[in-house]
């Protein structure tokens, strides 16, 4: 691998302890919640991070369709699976937060964190037709699947934002101003998984298109034998 | 692309790859073939016969290398002079003959006058109600070729249309494949079976492991 | 060879078959009724809990009868590889796609006819607020799952585990139309609010998602 990754690798390890000396230790503890509220800085970012890697899912898939690129499909692929990691940690976290500090597991009026459930199953999916499609055109059906889930995000949000104004609900992560000290170490922990998401997918990356020239070279070496 | 191609090549295909996950299925096949002719296509089981037709007929699309089907790179643009038959009816079975025509005639923007030309020509009765789905091997065979000739193409492909067909029924499809090429058809054919066609076939393209191998102008009996 | 007649003529056919083939269309129609029935049983409130849970109810019922009918769209096209015979003619894609939907459509809007009758009894059902909204509210939700549905099920065609995979991809894309639906129809129900909303979150996800279907369904279609 290039030369930038173990660069990345020390750059993440420093970011990532750094991060979690500021959100458990040095960041000033809450007012109401306590120190469960520490969960926020890994709920949050988590959330953004892995809307960034939707985000270049979506725009991978329409450029593979317009342009054919091989890596552009490969990038779909790997940013949808470390998405989902991101997305998986959200909602893990959420109910975990909300059980100690409003005294239930779920909110079904909670727009980010049910539009975030609806997006981990929608790239499950897409994930799943991954895997479980036969043919060579998998990568063309998988960026329609990616441009119909981007689709659908908005009506999801939109559905839910209505649903909430008729049964109002607790918002788990509450609303209202942050304390410049607290959005400091926020920052500070989305830089750390940024990086963190970067580096995964860059191994990701480089493992699928090495096990690509693996099966070229298997498929290859078995037609040279057919053909004796 | 194409310079040296005589004008009366009807398929020019050139370093055709076609990949299904690991597995190869045509592995560099170039070839041009001239109008007019009939062509029979042999090889093992895996040789790529099935694919290189489907890709020629526009069904699937080749991972690498190019290939023009009458003169077009896109062959969605020339389909109307296309027409495909496999071993499958490609019918179906619930709806009688006439039915099935009068429908896909409505694919080519046909009148219905056309489907009973073809039903005819195939020897089987227009006016037959039972259902596809009832008729021997040999009369289905021949019903899917009268679908297949229903656009009058100019290029006729064949994937295994005598599997399972009684020796009557092959010999008039021969008589009538023959008749067509004389009238300026190009027709190739994918057969185990190529005695059926050693009579009237122009040449004879040999493939083995997703390549052509050979061309030969009889069957020859390999060693 | 217009588009329109195209359209029309596959529908046709379709119809045709599925006429001639009875047992498809029995197999079905029973199945809906057994869920229907299932579901009394599963859920037996008071007629004050029913009006509150029924459009939930009847939604998610309808959602899997649909599945069912859903999963056979293509069943036809794939004996005796006739789907090649389309494919290889000069017709275009959507022509195709907009039969199979129209056919599933008005399959769907049979089932939903039955199972409704049968749930407005077992539930003792009454509209409180203007009952006349059921009707974009069943033609826009119908249209959803069904327009979606179609296309996922040209998608699964290119999957192992064909049934599993339609439902896989069905459910998740279909949440902003499923709370759409359900909660219109318990708007309608209860009266204690407004469906528009509701419905013109139903049109909206129907503009978008046939405009998507249509877009995309002839490479769906290719992709081999």
């Amino acid at each position: 691998m290039k030369r930038g990754f173990p660069i990345l690798a020390v750059i993440t390890a420093l970011l990532l302890s750094f991060a979690l000396y500021e959100a458990l230790i040095a960041a000033p503890t809450e007012q109401t919640m306590g120190n469960v509220q520490r969960i926020f800085y890994y709920h949050v970012p988590s959330a953004w991070t892995a809307f960034v890697l939707f985000l270049i899912n979506f725009v991978s898939s329409i450029v593979y369709l317009i342009r054919r690129n091989a890596k552009a499909d490969i990038l779909a692929y790997v940013s949808a699976e470390v998405g989902v990691v991101f997305c998986t940690v959200v909602i893990v976290t959420g109910p975990i937060w909300a059980r100690p500090v409003w005294g239930i597991w779920w909110a079904p009026g909670d727009i980010r964190l049910t539009t975030t459930l609806v997006l981990w199953l929608i790239y499950i999916s897409y994930l799943m037709v991954r895997r479980l499609s036969t043919g060579g055109k998998t990568p063309v059906i998988a960026a329609v699947v990616a441009i119909f889930g981007a689709l659908d995000v908005p009506l999801v949000y939109f559905s839910i934002w209505f649903f909430r104004t008729q049964h109002p609900s607790p918002v788990i992560g509450g609303g209202g101003s942050l304390d410049p000290r607290m959005a400091r170490v926020l920052l500070i922990n989305w830089a750390a998984f940024l990086c963190l998401a970067w580096l995964l997918s860059w191994t990701r990356y480089e493992l699928e298109i090495a096990q690509g020239k693996v099966e070229e070279a298997l498929a290859l070496e078995s037609l040279m034998e057919g053909s004796r | 692309m194409g310079e040296a191609n005589s004008s009366s090549d009807i398929v020019v295909a050139d370093g055709l790859v076609k990949q299904f996950g690991r597995f190869a299925a045509l592995r560099g096949v170039t070839a041009q073939l001239a109008s007019r002719k009939l062509y029979v296509i042999v090889g093992d089981n895996g040789a790529g016969k099935t694919t290189l037709l489907r890709t020629i007929a526009g069904l699937s699309q080749q991972s690498r290398g190019t290939i023009s089907v009458l003169g077009n790179l896109e062959i969605k643009n020339v389909r109307a002079q296309i027409g495909y038959m496999a071993h499958p009816s490609l019918l179906y079975d619930e709806m009688s003959g006439m039915e099935n025509l009068i429908y896909f005639a409505e694919l080519y923007g046909l009148p219905q006058t056309r489907c009973r030309e073809v039903i005819v020509a195939v020897k089987l009765d227009p006016d037959l109600e039972r259902p596809v789905g009832q008729y021997s091997q040999g009369m289905r065979q021949r019903m899917s070729l009268a679908r297949a000739i229903l656009n009058d193409p100019k290029l006729l492909l064949l994937d295994e249309p005598f599997s399972n067909v009684d020796l009557r029924s092959a010999q008039e499809m021969t008589t009538l494949l023959a008749n067509m090429r004389d009238h300026g058809k190009t027709i190739l054919v994918v057969t185990h079976q190529p005695g059926l066609l050693e009579a009237i076939a122009d040449e004879f393209v040999w493939m083995e492991a997703g390549k052509i191998i050979r061309r030969t102008p009889h069957l020859q009996v390999r060693q | 060879m217009s588009f329109f007649a195209i359209t029309r003529a596959t529908l046709c056919k379709d119809i045709r078959l599925e006429w001639r083939s009875k047992d498809a269309i029995n197999a079905m129609l029973f199945f809906a009724l057994l869920v229907v029935v299932i579901f009394s049983f599963a859920f037996d409130p008071t007629a004050e809990e029913s009006r509150r849970i029924a459009g939930g109810l009847v939604w998610v019922a309808f959602l899997f009868a649909a599945v069912v009918a859903l999963n056979q769209t293509w069943a036809r096209e794939l004996r005796n590889q006739v789907l090649d015979a389309y494919r290889v003619s000069p017709a275009p894609a959507n022509p195709l796609f907009l039969a199979k939907a129209f056919g599933n459509f008005i399959f769907v809007s049979v089932l939903e006819a039955l199972m409704t009758p049968l749930f407005i009894a077992f539930y003792k059902l009454r509209a409180l607020g203007s009952a006349w909204e059921l009707v974009p509210i069943a033609l826009l939700g119908t249209w959803a799952l069904v327009v979606n549905g179609t296309f996922f099920a040209a998608i699964s065609l290119r999957t192992r585990s064909r049934e599993i995979m339609l439902p896989l991809l069905l459910f998740p894309f279909s949440i902003p139309a499923l709370l759409g639906m359900v909660n219109a129809t318990t708007a309608v129900l209860t009266g204690e609010e407004s469906a528009k909303f509701w419905i013109a979150l139903l049109l909206a996800y129907d503009v978008v998602f046939t405009t998507a279907c249509l877009l995309f369904f002839e490479l769906v279609l290719e992709a081999e």
